[in-house]
């Protein structure tokens, strides 16, 4: 039998079909993944330190991208069908959150002859007056008519729905958001006496206590935060104040404040809609030039988008830092699996003799970085969800922000491919300095 | 034919004189050889020529009629996958994984070695591991839980699956008293026996030589000097 260079051996042995000219050796791909699996799960503590690491930078680089895009769907749902808001002079920002998310102060008010020169002008079809100030425990009350309940829109054109009970009728009637009533205890019927001023620690006026009329269902809006009156109860409220205080030794009973004018005499703002939605840049200049005195008219889109654009730059540094905080995650992976390399030499020269060839060791390294970039960022996932549903409630409160518990959208889903696929280039390395080694190595590792 | 034939080979390591210089060296198929040298003889560095990790400097290494030198890199792969058996002195099994899948793993790599050991290489590996008395409870058990006894014939079981046509064993009984060496010894050359195979016993341990064919002393074919031996 003459020499050969034909790799098959000569003689009886029936010859294995010729494998295909692949660059691996001839193991099976899903073999060799399970070897990898094998083998990381063999070094389980070190690999899982990572992952929660990788996890939990995944965890904020979502959890930063869902409150932005929470955020502002919750604010875009805030208001819906309002052409214009009507406040006093000042940023557009600034009456934007005043009037529709009730967060922060309004310095000045409208006056109420103001007021009804915009809502009985031709072009407007409706109005709302709003009236701020007062508080319940830290919810926001809102002074406004009871057509309020008929008109106001959120979400995609939804009207308010009632739970329980009906608008306010009397001067000392309350409708209460959802939350408000769920997370004080208050059902149809309960009393609640109001605050002056915002949080817990103004006056109290407590010598006129309000009935709950009515309880909104949830809209995930800032309505849900807010108890709603009439504007004449907030006038009956102040009418022995003067200048944000009670006017000392009077003292007018509840019974009483019926036999007064309570027609207000100022409000703090007011939602607008117009007949037609073309007439709305005259409307907004007819307020803004209107004579009585110095009033801001916005349209709520274009408001938004300034406080978008103002928010905008730390958005993105916020989303920077968390992708570089990811970035440490990936490095902190690659460092890991590099100083694994050197105590799985002998490992790898074990493969290495029974045929693994250098791909093989290149797609055990690799794989075994993916599996632990994939299994971080879907932890990151699990643990996004369980904070975000523990948050939520927090969110609303603090900020009116309604953050879902939802599927990954399109652009978290986006971030997750892209830390995978970053890690994917970070398991290269160690996937080459593994190939490089194995054919240094040979049979016995040098150690 | 033969199962090896070393012709004219020079090797010598980067910067170093040759440290393997063998004129002639011939295994005949099946035939079972002790190969003697003492530590630092060059034995390592001949064992890696013949894996073809790494490549002589001249001369051909014939393996089952192929000269591996001139094959690449990753054919000498392949070709060690599918036609040698390996049995090393610190065993090399691979401590996590369970004793019946080390012994499965040239299968896993070679399609060759796969399709000889049978319809179903788990059954054949499990047959093995039963002949080489090894109880059923331990195979799932990883290598690193088994005792040194059970791991040399899970490793003489990996090397011996898909009946390989060489067996090169590397000082495989170094770990052992006398008594089981023996016993071992029986064993493997046995089993190679059984699946066919040629066997290059290499050890520094003289008294080994008395079992085999035919015995020979590294030293004496090899003509390189051997004090710049690593």
């Amino acid at each position: 039998m003459s020499a050969t260079t034909n790799i098959e051996p000569q003689g009886g042995e029936p010859a294995s079909p010729p494998s295909p000219g692949r660059g691996r050796g001839d193991g099976a791909i899903g073999a060799v993944l399970r070897l990898a699996a094998l083998s990381a799960w063999s070094r389980r503590l070190t690999l899982g330190l990572t992952l929660v690491a990788i996890a939990l930078a995944v965890t904020l680089l979502l959890a930063v991208e869902r409150l932005r895009v929470d955020a502002r769907q919750s604010f875009t749902q805030s208001v819906s069908g309002v052409d214009l808001v009507v406040g006093a002079r000042t940023g557009s920002v600034q009456l934007m959150l005043y009037a529709v998310f009730h967060a922060g102060a309004a310095n000045n008010g409208i006056a109420w002859d103001s007021y009804r020169a915009i809502a009985t002008h031709p072009a407007v079809d409706w109005a709302l007056p709003l009236a701020l100030g007062d508080s319940h425990r830290g919810f926001p009350v809102l002074g406004t008519s009871a057509d309020y309940f008929r008109l106001f829109r959120h979400g995609e054109s939804e009207a308010l729905k009632f739970a329980d009970g009906q608008p306010f009728a009397g001067t000392f009637e309350a409708v209460l958001g959802s939350e408000v009533a769920r997370r004080l205890g208050y059902r149809k019927g309960d009393t609640i006496t109001l605050n002056h001023g915002p949080g817990e620690l103004g006056p109290a006026h407590g010598d006129k206590p309000f009935r709950v009329a009515g309880i909104l269902a949830p809209t995930g809006t800032p309505v849900d935060r807010t108890v709603h009156v009439s504007l004449e109860s907030i006038s009956a409220l102040h009418l022995d104040w003067i200048g944000g205080a009670p006017v000392p030794g009077l003292s007018i009973p509840a019974e009483l404040v019926a036999k007064f004018d309570l027609q207000p005499k100022q409000i703090t703002a007011a939602l607008v809609g117009l007949k037609q939605r073309g007439d709305v840049f005259r409307m907004q200049r007819f307020v803004n030039q209107y004579r009585g005195e110095p009033l801001l008219a916005v349209l709520p889109g274009v408001a938004l988008d300034e406080l978008w654009a103002s928010i905008a730059m730390m958005e993105r540094t916020l989303l920077a830092v968390s992708a570089l905080v990811v970035l440490v995650g990936l490095a902190g992976l690659a460092a890991t699996l590099l100083a694994g390399l050197n105590e799985r030499r002998r490992e790898l020269a074990i493969l290495r003799a029974l045929g693994a060839g250098p791909g093989d060791m290149f797609l055990m390294l690799t794989a075994e970085g993916v599996l632990v970039t994939t299994a971080g960022a879907l932890l990151g996932l699990v643990l996004l969800t369980i904070g975000s549903s523990l948050a939520a409630p927090w969110l609303l409160d603090r900020l009116g922000v309604v953050l879902g518990t939802r599927w990954p959208g399109p652009e978290e889903l986006a971030l997750i491919g892209a830390v995978i696929a970053t890690g994917l280039v970070a398991s290269l390395i160690p996937g080459w300095r593994a190939w490089r080694m194995s054919l240094a190595d040979g049979l016995t590792p040098k150690l | 034919m033969t199962a090896l034939r070393i012709t004219d080979l020079v090797f010598r390591w980067p910067r170093q004189a040759a440290c393997l210089d063998i004129q002639g060296f011939e295994l005949a198929a099946g035939e079972r050889v002790f190969l003697h040298g003492a530590s630092g003889s060059g034995k390592s560095t001949l064992l890696g020529l013949l894996g073809g990790v790494a490549l002589p400097q001249a001369g051909r290494i014939e393996l089952l009629g192929t000269d591996i030198t001139r094959l690449s890199s990753r054919a000498r792969d392949r070709f060690r996958a599918d036609h040698i058996g390996f049995l090393f002195q610190q065993f090399n099994l691979l401590p996590w994984l369970p004793a019946i899948d080390n012994v499965l793993l040239p299968c896993t790599f070679s399609a060759r070695r796969r399709e000889r050991a049978g319809a179903d290489p788990r059954a054949e590996a499990e047959r093995m591991l039963r002949h080489l008395d090894l109880q059923p409870e331990s195979w799932r058990k990883p290598a690193g839980e088994l005792s040194v006894g059970q791991q040399q014939r899970v490793a003489a079981a990996r090397a011996l699956i898909g009946r390989p046509e060489i067996l090169i064993a590397d000082e495989p009984t170094s770990a052992l008293d006398a008594e089981r060496q023996q016993v071992f010894i029986d064993l493997l050359l046995q089993e190679s026996a059984a699946v066919g195979a040629a066997l290059v016993f290499v050890s520094h341990d003289q008294r080994l030589a008395g079992h085999f064919d035919r015995s020979v002393a590294l030293h004496e074919i090899n003509t390189a000097a051997t004090e710049s031996v690593t």
